[in-house]
């Protein structure tokens, strides 16, 4: 069902291209949110997006599984592919669609009224019936990949509330990974947590790559430099600047980047 | 006076207005509720629960058919009115627009401003008139009307309190939003809900004037819902204005055994509402 690791290893020196943005503009009623962005993200990559709050960074996250179809005056144009296929053309559904673009919130949001268990497999049984050695198989595979399984595994009927923090926002990681899903968009995932638990999340993000494309939103930027493959730096609905992340924090062509990531405003 | 001893005397006096008010509220409550045990508990007995009533002049008799009425209707009411009131909710702060949410909150609100005895007469003539007979039907479709708006307004006020964060969870595991809204909102609002069903029922459970023009009453036992059926409140009603020693024995009985009713609904309807989650 699921590749093993070893064949998954990235061997293509040019991988392929999982999402693209094509002049992106997000729009909230008249207000310009998100202007004109192109970027690209390859296979089992992780790219941060930086920037000081109000930038458009999480705007722009959630226009990438059409979470912001909820916002009744949001418009989004431009185009953004997933392997190629635009998700805003006609006929997308968007339910379908973020099953396979999961997303990872700020705040841990377990639901509250079911166990560890149910909430690994909330993806299943909210959406219907499950057979139980099926349930069983993901439920550990997918805490186990999150690092979660040691901890919890005598307690999983128990309610998801009685977690730590950390716990908790690894719980809905898994929660995201169990319904298979090829990108994972993660809202500033460990800005909640203490820096123990932070650095659990972003250890899980190194390792969560091998399988999954990761596109991250953080105020940290040491956190961007820890996890991040490529950078993108985010100024008031700006792209300034986007490049490799080694090179965005140690020669920045822009000097507002370079302002920015030393500390100098923002 | 010595300033400070006024000062001291002010705080007493307010102390004690407080505690008067206080009193107001709860000495007509123990009265109330002392009175009908004391008229009523002598005349609780096995026979009151599974006897119906007997002509006047005869000792005993019971309110069994009258229980076993108001539970019928109740429970048809409560089919009918929740399910309108909880999916009428979910409508109106999930879905609704912002126009047509006011109206129907507006709406609602009217209708539970509206006396029950009108809410009586709109059965009557949707019900009784073309059906030609008073029936148990009729009585329950005027109860359904007093819970939708009590259930509907609750059960927004508790969706309401649902954080955001939790439907984003769910409708980011690709879950169809009315799905969200019935497993997760509606799920995570469900002991405050509980809360608020559990009201409207022990209110329409004490209503008469919604019954007296639609289930009428009756002396006996009754199962067919198309004709009329006797209610405990309505036997109470009849009995309490009748001229009979044995009969008013009965209406305090009966009084007794509604009031405990409420009672205990109240009292559950608080268990739920206490063990509230917190997210």
């Amino acid at each position: 069902m699921y590749y093993s690791a070893a064949n998954l290893k990235v061997t293509d020196p040019a991988p392929a291209l999982k999402v693209q943005l094509e002049d992106v503009n997000i729009y909230f009623g008249k207000t310009h949110a998100v202007k004109n962005i192109n970027m690209e993200y390859p296979e089992n990559s992780v790219t941060a997006i930086i920037g000081p709050s109000g930038c458009g960074k999480s705007t722009l996250l959630r226009s990438m599984n059409r979470m912001h179809d909820l916002v009744p005056s949001a418009r989004v144009t431009g185009k953004i592919l997933l392997d190629n296929s635009d998700i805003y053309q006609k006929g997308v559904d968007p339910v379908s669609l973020r099953r396979k673009i999961g997303m990872v919130f700020q705040k841990p949001n377990p639901f509250p009224t079911m166990s560890i268990y149910d909430n690994v497999i909330a993806g299943y049984k909210l959406n219907g019936r499950m057979n139980r050695a099926e349930a069983d198989e993901v439920v550990e595979t997918s805490l186990k990949r999150v690092a979660l399984w040691d901890e919890v595994k005598d307690r999983l009927k128990t309610n998801a509330m009685n977690l730590s923090g950390g716990q908790q926002q690894r719980l809905c990681i898994a929660r995201t990974i169990a319904v298979k899903p090829e990108v994972i968009l993660m809202d500033e995932p460990a800005s909640a947590l203490d820096p123990i638990s932070t650095m659990k999340i972003e250890e899980l993000i190194e390792e969560l790559k091998e399988r999954y494309t990761i596109i991250i939103v953080t105020h940290n930027m040491q956190q961007a430099a820890r996890v991040s493959d490529y950078t993108a730096f985010l100024y008031m609905g700006d792209l300034i600047e986007f490049g490799e992340t080694k090179k965005i924090f140690t020669t920045p062509e822009q000097k507002q980047t370079e302002d920015y990531i030393t500390g100098r405003f923002g | 006076m010595n300033p400070v001893l006024f000062r001291k005397f002010k705080n007493h006096l307010m102390t004690f207005l407080m505690v008067a008010a206080t009193a107001a509220v709860l000495v007509p409550l123990g009265m109330i509720f002392f009175h009908i045990v004391k008229m009523g508990i002598s005349s609780v007995n096995l026979g009151f629960f599974t006897e119906i009533p007997k002509p006047p002049g005869e000792a005993g008799g019971g309110m069994a058919n009258g229980l076993a009425g108001s539970f019928v209707m109740i429970l048809m009411a409560s089919l009918i009115g929740i399910p309108i009131g909880i999916f009428g909710a979910i409508y109106l702060t999930e879905y609704g627009g912002s126009k047509m949410s006011t109206t129907v909150r507006f709406a609602a609100d009217v209708l539970s401003g509206t006396p029950s005895i009108i809410t009586g007469l709109v059965a009557y003539s949707l019900l009784v008139v073309p059906m030609k007979g008073f029936s148990a039907l009729a009585g329950s479709v005027a109860l359904a009307l007093i819970i939708v708006p009590i259930v509907l307004r609750t059960t927004e006020e508790q969706l309401k309190m649902v954080p955001g964060s939790l439907r984003e969870a769910s409708l980011a595991l690709g879950v169809p939003f009315w799905r969200t809204s019935l497993k997760v909102t509606l799920r995570s609002a469900m002991s405050g809900v509980t809360t608020g069903v559990l009201l409207a029922i022990a209110r329409v459970a004490g209503e008469t004037a919604p019954l007296l023009f639609t289930a009428l009453g009756n002396q006996f036992w009754n199962k067919d819902v198309t004709k009329p059926m006797a209610a405990l409140p309505l036997q109470i009603f009849n009995f309490a204005i009748s001229p009979y020693d044995d009969w008013h024995r009965l209406a305090w009985a009966g009084a007794l055994v509604l009031v405990t009713i409420m009672f205990t609904l109240s009292l559950t309807a608080r268990y739920f509402g206490r063990g509230r989650q917190r997210v």
